[in-house]
């Protein structure tokens, strides 16, 4: 039986009100095993460092060790010097943030003139952006500016992004631009 | 003090110290247009008009020279105001000497020092000369007076001077102040001259590099110190190398041209080093196919035109002409985040297809079905990918302050949402496919050279690009006595060579992972000293927590502040924080020159800090000049109402109105503390939604009475660019001004808000912000505009 969170509270005090009525009526098991998994006493602790702005505050994540996997906790880690387990509105709301109903989860694709998503694979998705790219690219590279100096650029294709990005993928990414020839590489620092 | 930034709203962790240093004895000086949440916690507050800080700072760089507040032997010793300026530097009615009105432009090789035979700048320590630039600097804020001040900011002179008797009495030897900015000094027409006036104080007031001191930028996203340090910008390459232009056709060109060089044997001209780091660079590019032969791939590698910009503005600008096929919005949501958000909507039409990654769904991806937008009349192609958030992948983040931190995965990602370092992976080897099964492929060499093995089992891997980007030996080498092996990591960046036999992906983060380890992940807190945490996380460059850290002491290598020093020189060595270069103090024991020192600037070709700054666009001391778009015909200190220097973009999408009775109001955007940038990762949250959940515009109680608006009313706010609802919050907050003789209003609402979710939260207030931006960074001027709120 798959349950929420927030399920799993309506569950439990329906399931209540129906013990005083009717006795042990009900199987309580399901609950009581996912009410296992949220005890954090049970749960795989790491650190993190808050998405949000640039202090830097600690936060530990707990996971649960149960079949989902999921992040059952979130809070200001008491050790971290900066935030010394301290944390702002948002951080403190990070587990809404990675447990969210409406996070994006697969890709989506709008064809041109469409009014509407489709549901698409990956491979699906990402061949087609690398036959944009090679089309794009191909068709406005540029070998030599109009003074004839060697510039190979392209300028039909931009981008913008990404201060999110952990480091680790802040540098490929700017490698992969510029090895694709795009000089209008732009992100956040610049607004 | 604290002036252009809320701190304890948006950097709310950041105030916790702000208060354990007031419990201390600090007093906080709190100077924003609107009462906030920091000013509330202030030993004092005052407001000034939206873009007139020059002016502001400009009256304090006059009251601390006037009063003698300035701590003279730093500013004689470690600053450039004892250098002499040739007769080709001039100011005159707003315009510095160089200024072409036709191109808008300085030729700023005008600006330029004296130098004596030996091609060392001339100095006079005693700064008298009256061509120095301590009395050139006390000449151009002599205009600044009080009164002045006053009529362009609209604080009151008493405030005034009470902020700068305040601030100026950490000039004092032993004393230290800092200032903590955000955006509310970056987003203006004069941005980087607002930071440069603060710059100017605190090195007056020999306040850089103590502790307790500097020029604190709090940055707004968990990474963008590292997204800046790795540049996925246009004008630089990682490790701030600057980016190559057309007129450099080879390696030695562009490294000729990029490395200062200076005649002064006591000066360490760090970026002398510069080949070292770009070789090693172009080797963590291109692996084995970097040869010397082959200039390291240096043409492979895409170069700006001369002079051109390429930045955000100019790319919208560009894309709203239809010059782009394709745009790549990766985890940003230019439709809420980018000024003149209605330009930034229309040009994304202008697209044969943009790639969207984000976590939740947005304005940018959806912008094809946004308000008064007709999918049918929409060409652009989109997808939509869904990426892991933070705890779902391993890796590093670098703080305001530049400590690298590691993050471990707490979780998979939902669905099929992917990290972004598998994302970008996959898709490239989607494009080498492609470029590898086309014989006659355009310029396949980047594309197929470029090295990327950081993966392991298919998966991207953060700890080996870590290692990149740290950087290897390639060979067996000894140097400077010591031995490595290829492949050993490089323990720190002066071990890089220009000869290839190195690489590093980012010189500046040489030393974070090392042969020792990942430095990122260490977790050793401090138990005593001045909190810096040497054993915690790593910070660039090598660990240094506090840069220039070499000028908190004396010529002998006494610490200023003999309580809380950061460095100190124990006869033998430093001891402390990483010093800034190991090299003894500037004087022996006996007083005489030591000819082993360095400056302390280690960063400057001159080895001096820059009270005069000869590099930027827009002249070498800054000066007052109103908004683009202002409530005033006429600037006080000049003749200049502008920028003389500031990008104005002509697209029938870029209208600025100034004294324009339809938009009488100054305008500013902020943040709230429950909410995020465009509000992208905040607004999909119900309990940051519960607390903040719709767009309001602030004014103050005489502005609503003069509009007929009550509290709690939908009314509509609008610039000359576009249009947004919002609820009045009618608020003491904000007060009239008083403005060369006539109040002004001024009104202010925060950012996060978009029509994509929720529902009634209102759109983003960069529909009024509008394009035009400094003219040395383009950040856009969205602290400053003009706007009318009225009843709807």
């Amino acid at each position: 039986m798959k349950i929420n969170r927030r399920q799993f509270f309506k569950f439990s005090v329906g399931a209540a009100a129906g013990v005083m009525a009717f006795g042990l009526g009900m199987d309580l098991k399901p609950v009581k095993s996912y009410a296992q998994t949220l005890k954090i006493r049970y749960a795989k602790e790491s650190t993190t460092i808050c998405p949000y702005c640039a202090v830097g505050c600690g936060i530990i994540v707990h996971t649960s060790k149960g079949a989902t996997g999921k992040v059952i906790n979130t809070e200001g880690d008491p050790d971290h010097p900066i935030n010394e387990g301290a944390l702002c509105s948002k951080g403190a709301a990070l587990s809404q943030l990675v447990n969210n109903e409406n996070r994006l989860k697969t890709p989506l694709y709008r064809k041109p003139y469409s009014h509407a998503w489709q549901h698409v694979s990956w491979d699906w998705a990402l061949y087609k952006i690398a036959l944009n790219i090679k089309k794009s690219r191909d068709t406005s590279f540029t070998h030599k500016n109009s003074k004839g100096q060697l510039v190979n650029r392209t300028n039909g294709i931009a981008h913008i992004g990404s201060a999110a990005l952990d480091n680790e993928e802040c540098w490929p990414l700017q490698a992969m631009m510029r090895a694709l020839g795009l000089v209008y590489i732009e992100h956040q620092a610049r607004i | 003090m604290i002036m252009g930034s809320n701190a304890a709203e948006n950097h709310p962790i950041s105030f916790k110290w702000v208060t354990e240093a007031m419990k201390q004895g600090a007093k906080l000086i709190s100077v924003d247009p609107r009462f906030t949440r920091t000013s509330s916690k202030a030993d004092f507050y005052t407001a000034l008009r939206s873009g007139t800080d020059i002016a502001f700072l400009g009256g304090m760089i006059k009251y601390i020279i006037e009063n003698n507040k300035y701590f003279k032997e730093y500013l004689a010793e470690y600053t450039n105001a004892a250098f002499i300026l040739t007769d080709k530097f001039d100011f005159k009615d707003g315009l510095f000497s160089g200024y072409d009105p036709k191109t808008r432009k300085y030729d700023k090789s005008v600006w330029e020092f004296e130098r004596d035979e030996k091609g060392i700048s001339k100095k006079d320590r005693t700064l008298q000369d009256p061509r120095c630039v301590f009395q050139l600097l006390k000449k151009h804020y002599s205009r600044y007076d009080l009164d002045k001040v006053e009529e362009v900011t609209g604080t009151p002179k008493e405030d005034l001077l009470k902020v700068y008797e305040m601030y100026s009495a950490t000039g004092q030897k032993g004393k230290a102040g800092t200032i903590m900015y955000a955006m509310g000094w970056t987003q203006h027409t004069v941005g980087v001259q607002n930071i440069r006036a603060m710059s100017i104080i605190q090195l007056l007031l020999g306040n850089m590099g103590v502790a307790g001191g500097g020029v604190n930028a709090l940055r707004g996203e968990s990474n963008v110190q590292g997204s800046t340090d790795h540049c996925i910008l246009y004008h630089i390459w990682p490790g701030y190398l600057k980016t190559p232009t057309a007129s450099q056709a080879i390696l030695t060109d562009y490294n000729t041209k990029c490395t200062p060089k200076t005649n002064d044997p006591l000066s360490a001209n760090w970026w002398g080093n510069y080949p070292k780091y770009s070789v090693s660079l172009l080797k963590s590019f291109f692996g084995d196919k970097a040869t010397r032969e082959n200039d390291f791939g240096y043409s492979w590698l895409p170069k700006l035109d001369d002079g051109e910009s390429y930045s955000w503005l100019d790319i919208f600008d560009e894309m709203y002409k239809g010059k782009f096929q394709g745009l790549f919005a990766w985890g940003m949501n230019p439709a809420g985040s980018s000024a003149n958000a209605n330009k930034a909507r229309k040009a994304l039409a202008r697209l044969d297809w943009l790639v969207n990654v984000n976590i939740f769904d947005n304005e940018t991806g959806s912008f094809w079905k946004g308000p008064g937008v007709d999918p049918k009349k929409i060409k652009t192609e989109v997808f939509m990918l869904p990426c892991a958030v933070s705890v779902e992948k391993e890796g590093s983040v670098t703080n305001s302050g530049r400590w690298m931190q590691w993050r471990y995965k707490a979780a998979d990602s939902p669905g099929d949402a992917r990290t972004d370092g598998d994302i970008m992976t996959d898709l490239f080897k989607k494009v080498r496919y492609l470029y590898r099964r086309d014989k006659d492929a355009i310029f396949p060499e980047p594309i197929l050279n470029l090295k990327w093995d950081y993966t392991t089992n298919g998966e991207f891997d953060s700890h080996k690009m870590a290692k990149e980007i740290n950087g290897y030996f390639l060979k067996d080498v000894t140097i400077n006595g010591k031995s490595f092996k290829r492949g050993d990591l490089v323990p720190s960046f002066a071990f890089l060579q220009s000869d290839g036999s190195t690489s590093s992906a980012n010189w500046l983060y040489c030393n974070s992972y090392t042969n020792k380890g990942n430095m990122a992940a260490r977790r050793k807190r401090e138990t005593s000293g001045i909190g810096l945490n040497l054993e915690w996380a790593w910070c660039w460059p090598v660990n240094r927590r506090i840069i220039y850290n070499r000028a908190s002491v004396d010529k002998h290598g006494n610490p200023w502040d003999t309580e809380h020093p950061v460095i100190k020189w124990n006869g033998t060595k430093w001891v402390g924080d990483v010093p800034d270069g190991g090299w003894p103090p500037m004087l022996n024991k006996d007083g005489t020159l030591n000819h082993k020192s360095k400056y302390p600037f280690i960063m400057k070709p001159e080895g001096y800090a820059s009270v005069f700054g000869p590099g930027r666009a827009d002249g070498p001391f800054p000066e007052h000049y109103e908004p683009l778009e202002c409530p005033v015909e006429k600037n006080l200190f000049s003749s200049q109402l502008i920028n003389p220097t500031a990008p104005i973009y002509k697209t029938d999408m870029d209208a600025y109105r100034t004294c324009d009775c339809r938009y009488p109001f100054v305008c500013s955007t902020y943040r709230v503390s429950e909410h995020w940038q465009s509000g992208v990762m905040t607004r999909w949250q119900p309990w940051l939604v519960e607390a903040q959940p719709q767009l309001f515009v602030e004014m103050s109680p005489e502005l609503a009475e003069l509009r007929g608006l009550m509290n709690g009313e939908k009314v509509i706010v609008e610039s000359a660019r576009g249009k947004v609802k919002a609820v009045a919050l009618v608020t003491r907050r904000l007060r009239p001004f008083k403005i060369h003789g006539t109040v002004v209003h001024q009104i202010g609402l925060p950012w996060h808000f978009g029509w994509v979710h929720p529902k009634d939260g209102g759109d983003a207030a960069n529909l009024l912000t509008p394009s035009t931006g400094d003219p040395n960074t383009r950040i856009p001027e969205s602290k400053a505009f003009m706007a009318n709120v009225r009843k709807i």
